[in-house]
């Protein structure tokens, strides 16, 4: 492979440090209105009257909207395929508020401090309502968070808003009490994770126009332009023709913008006032008024043999959804269907639980989706079931994990949001992650722990970890691929880059398959009108499903250049073959260059443009699988725990592009590490969001990171592109349980919520039962 | 009516402070209460970005008579008198820079990086033969949520030790 | 939810102390501005800022017996000071060098930290424990321990703080979540002889001088034990409560510790 498997260096990577202009506030209008927000500041209300009259008539106020001027279509805003697994519970503006932050009011005005003065201006008068704050109380409690009888569910997913749940999911393989009965050893844990914030640099941002076809336009900060688009159409009733979505340069997202954020509102006004506007959020805003992950309670059951055959697995889940429910059934189902599958050698295993609705900040995607909450409860337990068996943890994992060539009955079963696909494991070097892993870390030196002087304790913990490759019969992707003159390459493709460099690796694919430089394939993305459709980056599909579309466009563009070649060869098509410079007859050894070809086909003879295009739809969702190692040294008289080094041994088929692959599974090694030891949320005896900026939120910093080594080990997908998987999400599932696991090991305390602070180390090893 | 900052000015006055920037020196008018980032990314030096708002991030980071300040935090008035560097003005240094984060692969989003690539250019010329922990100390003050950090360090190691 | 930020009518840049303290004492709703960036954070509407810029007091200035720093002088002056270095062990530079990063370092200023009484900041306990003394323009100089506690509201403009310049020895402990965090308790403990200073601070409320553990000290035998039992007294007569970075209970459980660690280093 001469592109693939390259480090090539991504397109846009100089231009976007040296400053150009490149993300939605660079290119919004000059002129556009600035639109702020007015925010409920109740976790639940009514709007029993509001007065924008005062507002309207400030001088620089161009429009004032509340939800009595917008349409009244229920929608979900969660950037998922159609029909979506979310439910239908958002009005673009809305009489009820259902938690702080929710909003009640837009104004846009021409500069920011007239907005800003002309929100203070609007009257609003609130019926209180009692709020659900606690998603363990939320089933039984006398409020209702959706009250309004519009919303809905697109198809049966236990829906019940009366019980304030937003979807309830069960599913059995075998009969799990008979089987635990049978155990010989049974360990039980009960888990919580929280509502980590996704702290992309760039806040939410988007902004409109009217073009001159009267169309409304809008450029955002997006993972989903194309869903974003429909939905836009469906909450005002529009016809998807007349609106375009573009996405420019995104600073960051990792799920945080898999949904309709600022869009609905930069909507509203460009279309009533036919003037541009832009909605830029603010790090406040952001934190409470955007998404968070889901926050959850995992019980969890394991039992065994004594000799350490794993024979049944029981995980249930409460999962807090926030105010609206997007993403919550799938979040929720996948925190099961990509990890319990990592253990199929058991004889029975039970999954079950429901989402609810409360009057927090809606939760939504973030990277892992589900699957790193789930880890933390089943590799945690994983290291328990060890020890009450006397069983070296490693040497447990070997035994039960799933190997090349099986399969688990749990694929079939869940799928998003409903059944999912049959699918053998045709890629797996889980065995390799593991023991060059254990080399790398040194781990049979360290294991389990090391006392280094009287006060300080140094340990080892591992986990492991799956995810997914996009949602088979669900996730297109697709392609388009124009020659032009000269024979360089425009690639337009649907597929979103966030700062992954999927343009880049997306070329690179192209470049494979053509036998060109990846130099000469130019891409342009995410463009509604201009490329052709693609889910979006989610779901770790981007090379899985985009790139597969890629190969496929560009294979059959090379068999038409071999065409216009052969018959400007006098030779059939297949008598000729493209090298990537040169079309060659094979018998008569006689050849045309592609640049001559192309001024052939464009100003000499026979003219015509040539144009590929084809799409993909995955059959299967082959997992990439991981292991990561912590050591972690404890102060045992503050409970301050260093993180001395992280080992990460990624089976994600080939890398398409060896660098982007390492930077992703480090950036997401990152946010792991800061879900397990740094980032806690923190609300008010009132149950107001606390920590709701960059002081009080504390994300890793490059001190708290002492030590990463990520490789990947060799491993070829059949079914992907060139041997590819995915990578986009693997990196973050393995910190939280590997670093638990390495704290017990060094000091003997097992916490089971996060993060892990040394408070709770110091207090656990004080004997502070409550921990 | 205009009048030079030197002393102060009114809400609703039209102001202008006389600063350096970039090396060209400019006239511009200012409010009594703006930040210096809204100030340049008015003048169209859009390469400065607002993250957090608090001085937490880096983000935003512009030099100050060569050393790095948070411009989300620094009232445009202080500025009056001083040199202000932003990524537009040093291209050429920057460039060197650029080219060892882009071959690394370490420049995701790319929202944080001129803002870090200013701040290192600072720290080349306030440390001589920085070891690794005076790079991460300078350095700390730069948030980076895409990259995981350490893809930095390889870069910036293999830059230093070019300059050397 | 409207202001989100300072919002300022008026931005002044007197070239003298004299200028900015008839500024301040003839309007009523008027701030002084040091760097500015924890001041903007605050929800108000104030008619002027007086910033202090161009008034000379970014300083640090050795003198025969004493140490005298402006309150204009920024946290990175005091980072890279060649004198601050070379007194009290380097406890100054030591104190503010991991205070969130450079560049908040380079324009955050001793007046704005010390008028500020911020209860976070580690500045503020380790100049306690120095016995520093601050001087206002129109009340002159107060021992800093004074002016923290008192309840004076009366307008009056930093101009600098000053440090007796002597063998002491001193040292600062900190606790906190990520290294650019704010602190989830400070300690600060200082040497002369055989006279001790022990503060405690972001507990979360600003530096105090912990009298009773001071006292204990200086008659114990110094032996680690008894260092833990001055931890334990100082941990006692310290107030402390629950926020968002850390609870009551582990605050007092790491006073003593870091007062511990703190007095072995400067028993050493």
């Amino acid at each position: 492979m001469k592109e693939v498997n390259k480090s090539v260096t991504k397109a846009d990577g100089l231009g976007l440090i040296m400053g150009a202009p490149a993300y939605t506030n660079d290119l919004a209008m000059n002129n556009a209105l600035v639109i702020k927000v007015l925010r409920s500041p109740h976790h639940f209300a009514k709007i029993i009257d509001i007065n924008t009259e005062k507002a309207f008539n400030m001088p620089g106020v161009e429009c004032v909207l509340t939800y009595k001027d917008v349409p009244r279509n229920i929608v979900t805003r969660a950037g998922q395929g159609y029909p979506e697994p979310s439910p239908h519970d958002k009005f673009i503006l809305d009489e009820y508020v259902r938690y702080i932050g929710d909003e009640v009011a837009v104004v846009a005005a021409i500069t920011e401090k007239i907005a800003l003065q002309a929100l203070e201006l609007i009257e609003v008068e609130y019926e209180v309502l009692e709020p659900v704050l606690d998603f363990e109380n939320a089933e039984n409690n006398t409020s209702m968070v959706h009250p309004e009888p519009e919303c809905h569910s697109m198809f049966p997913m236990g829906f019940e808003p009366a019980k304030n749940i937003a979807c309830t999911y069960e599913m059995n393989v075998g009969n799990i009490q008979e089987a635990l009965r049978k155990c010989d050893v049974v360990v039980k844990g009960k888990y919580y994770t929280k509502a980590q914030a996704h702290v992309a640099m760039e806040p939410q941002s988007s902004f409109a126009h009217i073009d001159i076809q009267g169309r409304l336009n809008i450029i955002s900060s997006t993972q989903t332009p194309f869903h974003m688009r429909r939905i836009i159409a469906e909450a005002f009733g529009m016809t998807a023709g007349k609106i375009r979505v573009i996405k420019p340069r995104v600073g960051g997202a990792y799920g945080g913008k898999q949904a309709i954020h600022g869009e609905f509102l930069v909507a509203a006004v460009t279309l009533k006032t036919r003037k541009p506007s832009k909605l830029i959020y603010t790090r406040k805003e952001v934190f409470e008024a955007t998404y968070c992950r889901h926050a959850m309670r995992l019980d969890v059951t394991l039992g065994s043999d004594k000799d350490g055959n794993l024979k049944a697995i029981d995980m249930q889940i409460l999962s807090d959804t926030g105010a609206y429910g997007e993403h919550a059934l799938t979040v929720f189902m996948v925190a099961a269907s990509k990890t319990l599958p990592l253990y199929n050698k058991v004889d029975s295993v039970h999954f079950s639980g429901k989402v609810m609705y409360t009057n927090h900040t809606p939760a939504g995607a973030f990277r892992g989706y589900g699957a790193v909450q789930g880890n933390f409860a089943l590799e945690s337990s994983m290291d328990e079931l060890a020890e009450k068996l006397g069983m070296d943890p490693i040497k447990l994992r070997e035994k039960n994990m799933i190997v090349q060539g099986e399969t688990s009955p749990i694929f079939k079963i869940m799928g998003e949001g409903g059944e999912g696909i049959e699918m053998s494991i045709e890629s797996c070097k889980l065995d390799y992650c593991i023991r060059r892993g254990t080399e790398l870390m040194r781990w049979k030196y360290k294991y389990p722990r090391n006392q280094i002087d009287k006060n300080t304790v140094r340990g080892v913990g591992m986990a492991i970890a799956m995810q997914g490759s996009g949602i088979p019969y669900m996730d297109m992707g697709s392609a388009i691929l124009k020659l032009n003159d000269e024979g360089f390459f425009n690639l337009l493709v649907g597929a979103t880059d966030i700062g992954t460099g999927s343009d880049t690796i997306l070329a690179q694919i192209a470049a494979e398959t053509l036998g060109v430089d990846t130099q000469k394939i130019i891409v342009h993305s995410s463009d509604t009108d201009l490329t052709p459709f693609d889910c979006g980056a989610y779901a770790s599909s981007t090379t899985y499903i985009s790139g597969h579309s890629v190969k496929k466009t560009a294979e059959k563009m090379k068999e038409m250049i071999e065409e216009e070649g052969a018959k400007r060869l006098d030779s059939l098509q297949n008598q000729v073959v493209f090298d990537g410079k040169f079309i060659k007859s094979l018998e008569t050894k006689e050849k045309i260059s592609l640049k001559e070809l192309c001024e052939q086909l464009y100003y000499k003879y026979d003219q015509k443009q040539l144009i590929a295009s084809s799409s993909y739809v995955g059959t299967k969702s082959p997992p990439p699988y991981m292991a990561g190692f912590a050591e972690v040294e404890v102060d045992l008289e503050t409970g301050k725990i260093k993180l001395l080094d992280y080992v990460g041994i990624v089976d994600c088929g080939t890398t398409i592009n060896p660098n982007l692959a390492k930077i992703q599974v480090e950036g997401g090694l990152v946010q792991g590490i800061g879900m397990a030891l740094f980032e806690d949320v923190k609300y008010s005896a009132s149950g107001r969001l606390l920590t709701n900026s960059l002081m009080q939120y504390t994300i890793p910093t490059r001190k708290e990171i002492n030590k990463i080594t990520v490789e990947f080990a060799e491993s070829y997908e059949p079914t992907g592109p060139y041997g590819a998987k995915s990578v986009g999400e693997i990196g973050i599932d393995t910190p939280p349980a590997a670093i638990a696991n390495a704290i017990y090991n060094a000091t003997g305390v097992r916490i089971r919520t996060l993060p892990i602070t040394p408070e709770k180390i110091l207090m656990a090893l004080k004997g502070d039962a409550s921990v | 009516m205009h009048r030079a900052c030197k002393k102060g000015i009114n809400r609703g006055d039209e102001v202008k402070i006389f600063v350096t920037i970039n090396g060209g020196q400019r006239n511009i008018d200012i409010e009594a209460d703006e930040m210096l980032l809204d100030m340049l990314r008015k003048i169209g030096l859009v390469s400065v970005k607002r993250a957090c708002d608090t001085g937490s991030c880096g983000v935003c980071t512009v030099l100050l008579d060569g050393y790095p300040i948070p411009s989300c935090s620094y009232y445009a008035a202080k500025a009056e008198g001083h040199n202000i560097t932003t990524i537009e003005g040093v291209q050429k240094e920057a460039i060197e820079i650029a080219e060892f984060l882009v071959s690394e692969g370490v420049e995701q989003c790319g929202y944080c990086s001129p803002g870090f690539a200013l701040t290192i250019l600072g720290m080349t010329k306030e440390l001589q033969n920085p070891t690794e922990d005076d790079i991460k100390h300078y350095l700390v003050g730069n948030l980076c949520r895409c990259s995981g950090y350490v893809g930095h360090l390889r870069a910036i190691n293999k830059y230093l030790e070019v300059k050397r | 939810m409207g202001r989100y930020k300072l919002i300022i009518d008026r931005y002044e840049k007197p070239s003298t102390v004299e200028e900015a303290y008839d500024l301040l004492s003839s309007t009523p709703r008027s701030v002084v501005i040091g760097g500015g960036a924890y001041i903007r954070l605050g929800k108000k509407h104030v008619d002027l800022a007086i910033d202090m810029c161009n008034t000379g007091l970014d300083f640090i200035i050795e003198k025969r017996n004493t140490i005298e720093i402006g309150a204009a002088t920024t946290f990175r002056q005091l980072e890279k000071s060649e004198i601050l270095k070379n007194y009290y062990g380097g406890v100054i530079p030591k104190t503010v060098k991991d205070l969130m990063g450079v560049q908040m370092r380079n324009i955050v200023t001793v007046g704005g930290t010390i008028y500020g009484r911020y209860g976070f900041s580690d500045l503020i306990t380790t100049l306690l424990v120095l016995d520093c003394s601050v001087v206002l323009h129109k009340r002159g100089k107060i021992y800093l321990e004074y002016f923290l506690k008192e309840k004076n509201n009366d307008k009056d403009i930093l101009e600098k703080i000053i440090i007796k310049k002597d063998e002491r020895i001193a040292s600062f402990q900190t606790m906190k979540n990520t290294s650019a965090d704010f602190s989830m308790i400070n300690v600060a403990v200082c040497r002369k002889n055989d006279k001790y200073n022990i503060v405690v601070g972001a507990r979360p409320g600003v530096g105090v001088l912990a009298t009773k553990a001071m006292i204990y000290m200086e008659s114990s035998m110094g032996d680690e034990c008894d260092l833990e039992k001055v931890g334990e007294i100082a941990s006692k007569e310290v107030t402390f409560a629950t926020d968002l970075r850390a609870s009551k209970k582990y605050r007092k459980e790491l006073c003593i510790v870091l007062v511990k660690r703190a007095l072995i280093e400067v028993t050493k």
